[in-house]
């Protein structure tokens, strides 16, 4: 049985219909890319199975259970990350302090122990704050630890997005774009590293216009155009297929 | 956060123990303990302010509920003072949980309104329901009793005040610094990043909500016991913004930050006496001057500008 399971989805803005009746299956433990040109409904299609938007009509499954209508805290509860493309990053804390949100339902949040100090839950936070270092460590951005968030350049962000999102120990985790806006060095780097992340077991679904990191770390493809699905399959097939060669070059090339 | 933002407390505790031996008369007794205790109602209201990003012009409506339950409880029904004091407290408490959760539905500038509109209410009840509250006129408090011993004079509630206030801000300081404050921080910080790493937004922003007011009822409560008379004026919608101007001015997201706002906006009124009928004039272009040249509040630019993250 395939991890997350998507049927017939759709979503419509008003007239505009972003998402229109697609569905794929992705197995755990691979890395599936979605594809296509600007507004083809990709952000959208993230923002639907992560909570974030919910759906016109169809379905989402995650291991057999229905997930579409959830919020997006119910699904971090299962073990769904996502970053955004858009950096969405708490600029009033420090870097070390956004990764620690990360965990914060693997946390004791009780609002009276936190107000009087109880030994147990200073522990805690003293281990998850080595444990956060290391997942920046684990990003390359060791250096930036104690760094305030807004101190930090655009690259370093979209990494930090990522330490916080495997700061939530996620099964299935979403990145939106991971490379975009980054210079040739900063895109191998994060080429490298969502192959560490599949490599450590974690599902892999991602966004991404870098054709060449795509087709490097991508098991399957599925390709949107005006919100519908053009093609499914591997790297090979997505390459040759008519249709997507169509849509991202012109009908005549 | 480092260990050195608990040097701030050493310090609020020194200079808290100090203070009563140094000042000069009954009057600046007096001022300080005005100042402390509207420095424990503007911690609670920056948590919510300041940290959850979170406006609540209404919170003077929160000091009237503890106030009026401490005045109308013993004197009606001849309640215990601390008993009038819980009640207040738990009925701030159940009628902010009541009503955070349709208004955290709002944002920004609805969310100003339906806070702006709470407290009128609560206003006008206390105003209008004359036979309980003395309506306009006010009323007065009883003493407060502590196991037959009465707390009278300016020393003992100073000493009271001193306690609450030290352990305020120790709390305050705590809770920043916990995975309930990291929360909070992040919602202020990014909603949609802090819910899919699993906030449950709406919970953490009633539930901070609720304490703010629970911490202004208890401080009502106190002040009206202190006083020893309370008035509809104490929870009207100008003392609301006076709070939330403490909280700009001091800093918002800042801890040391509300003592110091606190403590020139209830200073600011009487040093500028001297200015006779242009004291607001003054105290107005003292705050647009705060705001323009200091728009993050007094401790934040400062902090920064010596280079001391706080």
């Amino acid at each position: 049985m395939s991890m997350l399971e998507v049927k017939d989805l759709s979503i419509h803005f008003g007239g505009v219909k972003a998402v229109q009746n697609v569905t794929f299956n992705i197995d755990s433990g691979i890395v599936y890319s979605v594809i296509g040109p600007n507004g083809a409904g990709k952000t959208t299609l993230f923002n639907l199975i992560t909570g974030v938007y919910k759906p016109t009509t169809g379905e989402i499954k995650l291991d057999g259970e229905a997930i579409h209508g959830k919020s997006p805290n119910q699904l971090a509860e299962r073990g769904v990350a996502r970053t955004f493309q858009n950096l969405q990053i708490c600029m009033n804390m420090s870097a070390v302090e956004n990764v620690m949100v990360g965990a914060h339902l693997r946390l004791d949040r009780n609002l009276v122990k936190a107000a009087l100090r109880f030994p147990g839950l200073k522990k805690g936070d003293r281990e998850l704050r080595d444990e956060a270092a290391q997942l920046m460590d684990f990003v390359g951005l060791s250096q930036y630890v104690e760094t305030r968030a807004d101190a930090m350049s655009y690259g370093a962000l979209k990494r930090l997005e990522i330490a916080r999102a495997l700061a939530m120990k996620p099964r299935l985790i979403f990145l939106d774009e991971p490379a975009a806006g980054l210079n040739p060095k900063e895109t191998i780097e994060v080429d490298h590293l969502v192959r560490k992340i599949a490599d450590s077991g974690v599902t892999v679904v991602l966004v991404e216009h870098d054709m060449k990191m795509v087709m490097n770390l991508s098991d399957r493809i599925l390709v949107l155009d005006y919100g519908k699905k053009l093609a499914e399959g591997t790297g090979e097939e997505i390459r040759k297929n008519p249709d997507v060669i169509a849509a991202y070059l012109g009908a005549h090339a | 956060m480092k260990k050195s933002v608990y040097f701030g407390l050493y310090l609020v505790v020194a200079l808290l123990a100090v203070l009563p031996f140094v000042v000069p008369n009954s009057f600046y007794l007096d001022l300080v303990i005005r100042m402390a205790i509207n420095a424990v109602i503007v911690l609670g209201l920056n948590l919510l302010i300041g940290f959850a990003g979170q406006i609540s012009l209404g919170h003077a409506g929160f000091l009237g509920i503890g106030a009026y339950a401490s005045a109308v409880l013993p004197t009606h029904f001849g309640w215990h003072p601390l008993l009038a004091m819980g009640a207040g407290a738990a009925a701030t408490g159940i009628l902010a949980a009541l009503v955070a959760r349709p208004i955290f539905k709002l944002k920004g500038h609805y969310l100003a309104m339906a806070t702006l509109g709470l407290g009128i209410i609560i206003n006008i009840a206390l105003r209008n329901e004359a036979q309980w509250t003395g309506g306009p006129d006010g009323m007065p408090v009883p003493a407060m009793g502590l196991f037959g011993f009465e707390l009278s004079s300016d020393k003992q509630w100073y000493w009271v005040v001193a306690l609450l206030l030290s352990v305020s801000v120790w709390a305050s300081l705590n809770l920043i610094d916990s995975p309930f404050g990291r929360a909070l921080r992040a919602l202020h910080g990014s909603e949609v990043a802090s819910q899919v790493v699993g906030v449950d937004v709406v919970r953490y922003k009633v539930a901070i909500f609720v304490l703010s007011a629970v911490f202004a009822s208890l401080m009502g409560s106190v002040t009206a016991h202190y006083v020893g008379f309370v008035s509809p004026n104490f929870a009207d919608f100008f003392h609301s913004i006076e709070l939330v101007t403490m909280v700009v001015i001091g800093g918002m997201a800042s801890v040391y930050g509300s003592l110091v706002g606190a403590v020139l906006l209830t200073a600011l009124p009487q040093a500028l006496a001297t200015f006779e009928g242009w004291e607001t004039v003054v105290f107005g272009a003292i705050l647009m001057g705060c705001m323009i040249f200091l728009p993050k509040g007094l401790v934040p630019t400062l902090a920064a500008k010596f280079g001391k993250g706080e």
